[in-house]
């Protein structure tokens, strides 16, 4: 740290290292735009989908579960969901709550519309369907 | 003090302090219910409690970043604050925001409240760390412009030094990068790449600038080292830390339906992110080793020293434990996670804020320092906070191991609940060393209280 090592040529470094690793996240950000159509299932976005997210989004779900991993680890994961349980079952499962069974895990009723239960069940069947390079490792996320 | 305006960061610093103990009691409520799951239910649901947890150390860490600010940039330009009133006035906006935010939570429904506060407008709510009502975001973004104006203006009317100027490129890239909370598009690929803007280009970009910066400061106060060394260090540390960290932010985009080439980019550059927190370690270390004066505020430089080696274990040992996207391929979403969560923010963050303040606060309430006596106090606070998390982590850390093992690489799998029930020993271990987190935060809020000789201002 010492020697012929300044403080200027520091500060150029961080200067010069930040704008060029900058700008190639944001040219790699370019081309996983580009590349993302063949992932993310935006073909699949319906105005039902919109709905789901949404209501997904007010019911703070993600304050509990994980959706592709990310969220709490509180309760099971969701973005394979569909996948794992089938529509009839979360909407039997999201209307039969809380549990009330002493010293488990309650998760709220959400008093949702049988309307409401299907957009939320088609943004989780969008969701199952996005390419996640294989992950959960197995079908109980 | 030096300067009268810097006085502004003392309710700032208190507001922090007060924010974190009902932070923690929080978390006592979350741990509780991972092993007691009815626990508060309904009154306080888990989904509910965590969000008040989580905001609150948002919260109350930019309490201490801006009243870091406040007292350090008057310092560092030899000049008063641009204006003191702006500055007490945001305070009182920020808190009365944060508080009605934190009440809306706790009272309202969280679909009746996005309701009533234009969440059909803007819809930014429910996203993790993100969940705020549009009304408050806004109001963020209102008190950081404030804020940022103020200080940017000081430094612009008095001398510039390494240390303000990565301090306000670490506070303006804060505000920047918060502004992409707004935008959240349907699809659920693009609203988490770009959800990853605001949380990874914080806490793993912007906001470890702020933090070298609150470090180098106090360590060239309590070392007497000479200035250009310790700046020539926090430009490499940052330097280090943005050249790993910014392409870093690709170990979150290997399972959420982006291309599979960011496994190679995220796994590389994370990989190296553990470096500039070694970095910070030795140079606090060092600092100290060579310093030129005996300070009399023990406490802080135990502090200062504490973050090297807290943020170095906390943000890169448990960062890089399952950083490499074949190992994050197993650990992605469990407990491992809530580890490394746990202890990179408390070693990082927590830990510089408790540094700024051990340091600045007994010269705001003019002395150089505490009496023996509180520091000695103070100090036991920093072992009963400090163990206690690494057993947090440590629990966590082996629940995680297992949760990993029974839910995803046995042969029969079992479901997640199955598997909570198998781990529960651990979370009613963590719990326990919560209870011991939170004697050692009594025990630092105590320390405010105790009398004793001390040392007269002006050393």
């Amino acid at each position: 740290m010492s020697g012929t090592f300044t403080k200027a040529m520091a500060r150029n470094v961080f200067y010069g290292g930040t704008v060029f690793f900058f700008l190639l996240f944001l040219a790699l950000t370019l081309d996983t735009t580009k590349a993302l159509p063949k992932t993310d299932n935006r073909h699949n976005i319906t105005a039902d989908v919109a709905a789901g997210k949404h209501i997904w989004e007010t019911r703070n779900c993600l304050g509990c579960h994980t959706l592709l991993g990310e969220g709490a680890y509180y309760a099971p994961e969701l973005g394979n969901v569909y996948k794992r349980r089938g529509p009839d079952f979360i909407k039997a499962w999201m209307m039969a709550q809380p549990t009330g069974t002493p010293g488990r895990r309650q998760m709220p009723n959400f008093h949702l519309s049988d309307e409401e239960l299907d957009q939320l069940i088609a943004f989780l069947k969008y969701a199952s369907e996005i390419n996640t390079q294989n992950w959960p490792p197995n079908i109980e996320g | 003090m030096k300067y009268k305006s810097q006085a502004v960061a003392m309710p700032y610093f208190i507001a922090a302090i007060g924010l974190f103990v009902a932070q923690i009691v929080f978390g006592l409520i979350l741990g509780m219910q991972y092993v007691v799951g009815d626990f508060l239910f309904p009154e306080i649901p888990f989904n509910v409690a965590r969000m008040v947890h989580t905001n609150l150390l948002i919260v109350w860490l930019l309490f201490g970043f801006m009243g870091a600010a406040y007292y350090m940039v008057p310092e560092e330009s030899e000049t008063e604050l641009f204006s003191p009133r702006l500055a007490l006035a945001m305070f009182w906006v920020f808190l009365i925001a944060g508080a009605l935010t934190i009440i809306g939570y706790l009272t309202v429904d969280y679909a009746t409240l996005a309701k009533y506060t234009g969440n059909d407008i803007l819809a930014t709510m429910g996203r993790e760390f993100l969940e705020q009502p549009l009304l408050t975001k806004i109001g963020i973004v209102v008190v950081a412009l404030v804020f940022l104006f103020n200080i940017t203006m000081t430094v612009l009317k008095g001398r510039k030094t390494a240390i303000s100027v990565v301090l306000l490129l670490g506070l303006w890239g804060l505000a920047i990068f918060f502004l992409f909370s707004f935008y959240n598009p349907t699809n659920l690929v693009l609203d988490k790449y770009y959800w990853w803007w605001v949380v990874h280009l914080w806490v793993e970009g912007v906001w470890e600038l702020i933090m070298a910066a609150l470090l180098a400061f106090v360590l060239i106060k309590v070392t007497g080292v000479d200035r250009e060394v310790i700046e020539k260090w926090l430009y490499v540390i940052i330097a280090l830390a943005l050249v790993t960290g910014i392409i870093g932010t690709g170990h979150h985009y290997y399972w959420i339906g982006t291309p599979e080439y960011w496994q190679w980019w995220g796994s590389i550059f994370s990989a190296l992110e553990p470096i500039p927190f070694f970095a910070m370690t030795v140079f606090a270390f060092n600092m100290v080793n060579r310093r030129r004066r005996e300070h009399p505020n023990k406490a802080a430089v135990l502090w200062a020293l504490g973050t090297g080696v807290m943020a170095f274990l906390g943000a890169g040992v448990w960062g890089f434990l399952h950083t490499l996207a074949p190992v994050n391929y197993y650990t992605h979403g469990s407990q491992i996670t809530a580890a490394h969560g746990h202890m990179a923010f408390y070693g990082a963050y927590v830990m510089v804020v408790i540094t700024i303040i051990s340091y600045a606060m007994p010269i705001l309430r003019g002395r150089a320092c505490n009496s023996p006596k509180a520091q000695v106090l103070e100090m036991w606070s920093f072992w009963l906070m400090t163990i206690a998390m690494v057993f947090i982590t440590l629990f966590l850390t082996a629940a995680g191991i297992l949760q990993v093992w029974l839910q995803r690489v046995a042969e029969e799998p079992m479901s997640f609940m199955a598997v909570q029930d198998q781990v529960a020993l651990f979370y009613w271990m963590r719990e326990w060393s919560g209870v011991v987190f939170f004697i050692g935060l009594l025990a630092y809020v105590a320390s405010f209280f105790v009398k004793g000789k001390e040392q007269p201002a002006g050393a």
